[in-house]
């Protein structure tokens, strides 16, 4: 074990941890952009930089392992004017739209700039000029807000493993994109959605149908649907209406999502989505409850396989069921019905 | 063996192979035959001799005779006069070999007198793509004598008790980084060779693997015994084809001659290694950049700890150091760390090589024992400043040194003192400026290359570099204001407090140390709008001095877009500075000198 002091507290930690992990057993917050637990660390965005003693420059807290001994400042003079000096020279090639940018509410880059005071930057000079890759049909990439992060980089390499975008060109012209800047449709890009969920500022954002602030919405705690891997995810819920799906640390996805469980939730609330059971009468479908529906079923299919057939009955399921589900559906045609007539729309 | 009764060695460095030393060879092979001299003289190519500026070089053994700047045509008086009739050329030789009409040997000639050779020792020398001839000159002792005598902790001893430092930039102790990779737990360790020689300017690593390509692979095979690794790979620019070449000839005969390979010198050691090529961004030059680009990533440094002695290549210990770092190696271990440790100063052992550049009469490389003053390298080696100048500062370390003044041009050179003058040692740029330099556009000169090659990793460096060069532009074309210095000092200073890695965090280091010897010269750029020293455009007037013009109108002739007014011989001419272009034709047409810029 090793003991350091955090700001006066002190601190025992097992040897290998880092400074940000160190600080957060005894609650000290330290502002990130680049971190992320889940990838080999970086240290790309420098705005972590802590103070330690007798140190000659000032070591980023998300790198760095914790030494016998170590006393650290997280908020020393020279740390909040450094962080001040790297949020000022970000804010000099941002474009300053919260008002009508979708990230507005939860962009780490406002929060930070809200929490140390800078309200503009201090220079002059060139800025980004970047076209907008919207090629994507769920999210789209716009650079000129990108703060080179380098998370959506790794996450898409290290974690989604697709490696579909990197960086390109080098120094200040630096910027996300697609091999040959070919654009997001012409690349292996499966639209996952795993760098947008990790994007920290509006750069990488889901082509929204809906308009809303963050802070008008709530969080639902749910597992996807879709297939048996059981992601867990918040949908983002704005008066009753789901209009964007974060993904949370489940066991079997740690944070990450497919292109289903991250973008295709229009069901949910489309209008034409059923919602209880119909039945034809007269020629016409109209609306019932479970049990009559139930009943409908029940007797039809005894009476096909009495007048025709047990293979004369046919039953399709849909993905959108849990794996579980379509198990039990085939299962109760095999074995109570008697047929092996079975579908389901995964295979078309 | 043949034997030979005089020795041509003509050099084959990158210099003098594009100021024409193949076409020489060429004559002097036909002139031999032509004159049946074949059997009693030989011809050899050798790595550079470090005066590149004088090339193509032809040094004749055993007079030393030292010809500069041979012609084609000069290969047949060579050849008639002194190889056939023994009758030295002397209108041919090198400017300083003749002094008082008498002959000096090119060990005499002032620019080669106070160097001392031990990296470079075998470049324009031996012919480098001979390994019998690297072996003559004690070639491969070294590792014969490591491999048989001597357990890799005595290696490493003696690596650290020589006080060898990196040459690459950082002047770590080699020996403790030797250690550490030794003692690093791994199963595959590997060592590699910086040979990304990224300093403009600089090109020390390129003469050695030129000149001597068996020292690198001698002594990372030594590296490799010291620390337990069997794999080496040498890093080195697309840029350097003769390097690349000759050192892929060097490894090539050693696996051949069984100096490289399994079991060598039947001691059960094995060890290969390989080329790797980097495609010449300055960033590549940083140890994880470099170990990125080897790995096949893009070349993006890593953040450290952990650094590469522990995690490395593919994560595995990995030891890494600057190729003359690794020249001096089988030297230390043949001579003795007390040999080495004896050259030099208190903390810096051994020597140095520098690229000698700018305004300065000897440009070229010059090898030296640390612990001599700038002042000496200056004017006893590198001749002075040309057309009488005065001189005004020194640069060394690259892009991301500093510039020192004339008043600390005593101060012996070595890591901590150059530090402690706002500079570094780098891995050994020495560009002279006079007082024709601005000081303030020679920082932006160094700040605009960061900027291009910065890696665009991270924030403070990324943009920071970036703010500040648009601020120097700003200076130098006269917006400035007095609150751009202070934006300079505090932006310097976290770029250098914050920044991932070295070229970042050294990136500011020609701003400041401008700023803090020469911050008069900002003031006038800012204050008054004037380039004291006349470079920067968009300040700088020309105007006709009444008293002196004599209204003969030759300006206003030359002037590319009329903007001087006058009357032959009748009113002064005056030059309209809104529509002048500040090309300067004025100035030099001007047979009265009555037009001055300022
Ligand atoms: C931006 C940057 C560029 C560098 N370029 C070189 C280079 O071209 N050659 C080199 O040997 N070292 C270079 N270095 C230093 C290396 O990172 C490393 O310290 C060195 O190769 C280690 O070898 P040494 O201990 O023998 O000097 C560079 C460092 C930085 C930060
Ligand atoms: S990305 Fe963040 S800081 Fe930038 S405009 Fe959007 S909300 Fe504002
Ligand atoms: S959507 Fe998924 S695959 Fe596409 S770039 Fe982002 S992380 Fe990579
Ligand atoms: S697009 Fe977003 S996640 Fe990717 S580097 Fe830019 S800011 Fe970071
Ligand atoms: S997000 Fe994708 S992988 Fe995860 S449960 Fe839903 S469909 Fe399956
Ligand atoms: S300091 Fe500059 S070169 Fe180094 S990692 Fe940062 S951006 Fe890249
Ligand atoms: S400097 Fe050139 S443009 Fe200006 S006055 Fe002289 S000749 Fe004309
Ligand atoms: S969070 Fe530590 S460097 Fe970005």
């Amino acid at each position: 074990m090793i003991n350091l002091k955090i700001n006066g507290f002190e601190v025992q930690v097992e040897e290998g941890t880092t400074i940000l992990q160190a600080a957060s057993k005894v609650g000290v917050k330290i502002p990130t952009f680049c971190h992320d637990p889940r990838l080999v660390p970086h240290g790309t965005c420098r705005i972590c930089v802590v103070e330690v003693e007798g140190g000659r420059n000032l070591p980023t807290a998300c790198t760095t392992p914790v030494y016998e001994g170590m006393n650290i400042q997280t908020e020393s003079k020279e740390v909040v004017q450094t962080r001040r000096e790297i949020l000022d020279l970000v804010l000099a090639n941002h474009p300053l739209d919260c008002l009508t940018c979708e990230k507005s509410g939860r962009c780490t880059l406002q929060d930070l700039c809200y929490q140390y005071d800078i309200k503009e930057t201090t220079y002059v000079g060139e800025r980004k000029d970047f076209e907008v890759d919207e090629s994507n049909p769920f999210y789209y990439n716009d650079q000129n807000k990108c703060i080179l992060c380098g998370k959506c980089v790794y996450v898409c390499s290290q974690l989604q493993g697709t490696e579909a975008i990197g960086f390109a060109e080098r120094g200040f012209p630096t910027h996300i994109a697609t091999p040959f800047n070919q654009g997001l449709e012409q690349s292996t890009c499966v639209s996952c959605g795993n760098c947008v969920s990790v994007c920290p500022v509006g750069a990488l954002m889901p082509k929204s149908k809906e308009k809303f602030r963050y802070w008008e919405t709530k969080t639902v705690r749910t597992t996807c649907s879709y297939c048996g891997v059981g992601c867990q995810m918040d949908l983002v819920v704005k008066d009753d209406k789901v209009v964007g799906v974060d993904p949370a640390m489940g066991a079997s996805n740690e944070g990450l999502l497919c292109v289903k469980g991250k973008f295709a939730y229009n069901f949910v609330n489309h209008p034409s989505r059923l919602t209880t059971p119909l039945v034809r009468k007269d020629g016409k479908l109209v609306e019932t409850s479970w049990d009559e529906a139930y009943e409908v079923i029940a007797n039809k299919i005894n009476e096909t396989k009495e007048t025709v057939g047990a293979d004369a009955i046919a039953a399709f399921s849909s993905a959108r069921a849990l794996t579980e589900d379509n198990y039990l559906m085939q299962k109760l045609m095999r074995a109570v019905v008697g047929t092996n007539n079975i579908d389901h729309c995964a295979r078309l | 063996m043949e034997l030979f009764r005089s020795h041509v060695l003509v050099c084959g460095g990158t210099g003098c192979t594009s100021s024409g030393c193949q076409k020489i060879i060429a004559k002097l092979d036909e002139q031999l035959e032509k004159h049946q001299l074949e059997k009693e003289v030989k011809v050899i190519k050798t790595g550079c001799f470090g005066l590149c500026e004088a090339g193509p070089i032809i040094v004749t053994y055993p007079e030393g005779a030292f010809y500069s700047r041979v012609e084609e045509k000069d290969v047949e008086r060579i050849t008639e006069e002194h190889l056939l009739k023994g009758r030295i050329v002397t209108d041919l030789l090198y400017k300083d070999a003749v002094i008082d009409g008498e002959i000096k040997s090119v060990d005499e000639v002032e620019f080669y007198k106070r160097q001392q050779r031990v990296a470079l020792r075998n470049c324009g020398v031996i012919n480098p793509e001979s390994l019998e001839e690297y072996i003559a000159f004690d070639g491969y002792k070294a590792l014969g004598k490591v491999l048989t005598e001597m357990k890799p902790e005595d290696v490493i001893d003696v690596i650290k008790r020589s006080g060898l430092r990196g040459r690459g930039g950082g002047g770590f102790p080699s020996g403790l980084k030797w250690d550490f990779t030794a003692k690093a737990e791994g199963d595959q360790k590997y060592v590699a060779c910086n040979a990304d020689e990224g300093d403009p300017g600089a090109f020390m690593d390129r003469s050695v693997l030129e000149g001597d390509p068996h020292v690198i692979v001698e002594a990372m095979a030594i590296a490799g015994y010291a620390v337990g690794a069997d794999m080496g790979y040498v890093y080195i620019r697309a840029e350097y084809p003769i390097a690349v070449d000759r050192l892929d000839i060097a490894i090539k005969e050693a696996r051949k001659a069984g100096l490289l390979g399994k079991n060598i010198f039947g001691t059960g050691f094995n060890f290969d290694m390989e080329i790797r090529l980097g495609a010449g961004a300055f960033v590549c030059g940083e140890e994880t950049a470099l170990i990125n680009s080897i790995e096949g990533k893009r070349g993006m440094p890593r953040p450290r700890p952990p650094f590469p002695a522990v995690k490395g290549i593919w994560n595995k210990p990995t030891l890494l150091n600057n190729v003359e770092t690794y020249a001096n190696v089988p030297q230390i271990i043949l001579n003795g760390a007390d040999w080495f440790a004896g050259i030099g100063t208190e903390k810096s052992k051994g020597t140095k090589v520098f690229a000698l550049g700018g305004k300065i009469n000897n440009t070229g490389l010059v090898e030296i024992p640390m612990g001599t003053t700038l002042k000496e390298v200056i004017y006893d080696i590198g001749g002075g400043i040309p057309n009488g100048k005065a001189f005004k500062a020194v640069q060394t370390g690259g892009p991301s040194g500093g510039c020192i003044p004339a008043d600390h041009l005593d101060t012996p050179i070595d890591y901590d003192n150059l530090i402690a003058l706002g500079s570094m040692m780098g891995s050994g740029g020495m560009i002279v400026m006079d007082e024709d330099n601005c000081m303030v556009d020679i920082a932006r000169f160094f700040l605009d290359f960061t900027v291009e090659e910065s890696c665009g990793k991270c924030t403070p460096c990324r943009e920071g570099t970036k703010r500040m060069l648009e601020i120097l532009d700003r200076i130098t074309e006269g917006k400035g204001e007095l609150s751009d210095l202070d934006k300079l000092e505090s932006l310097s200073k976290t770029i250098k407090t914050a920044s991932l890695c070295g070229l970042g965090q050294t990136a500011p280091n020609p701003v400041l140390s401008t700023l803090h010897y020469f911050r008069h010269e900002y003031e006038a750029h800012v204050n008054d709008k004037k380039c004291p020293a006349g470079v920067c455009q968009e300040l700088l007037q020309y105007v006709v001095i009444p008293e002196l013009c004599k209204k003969c109108g030759i300006c206003a002739k030359k002037c590319p877009v009329s903007c001087i007014d006058g009357v032959k011989g009748k009113e002064v001419y005056i030059i309209r500075q809104e529509d002048c272009v500040k090309c300067g034709a004025c100035l030099e047409a001007c047979p009265f000198k009555a037009i001055k810029k300022g």
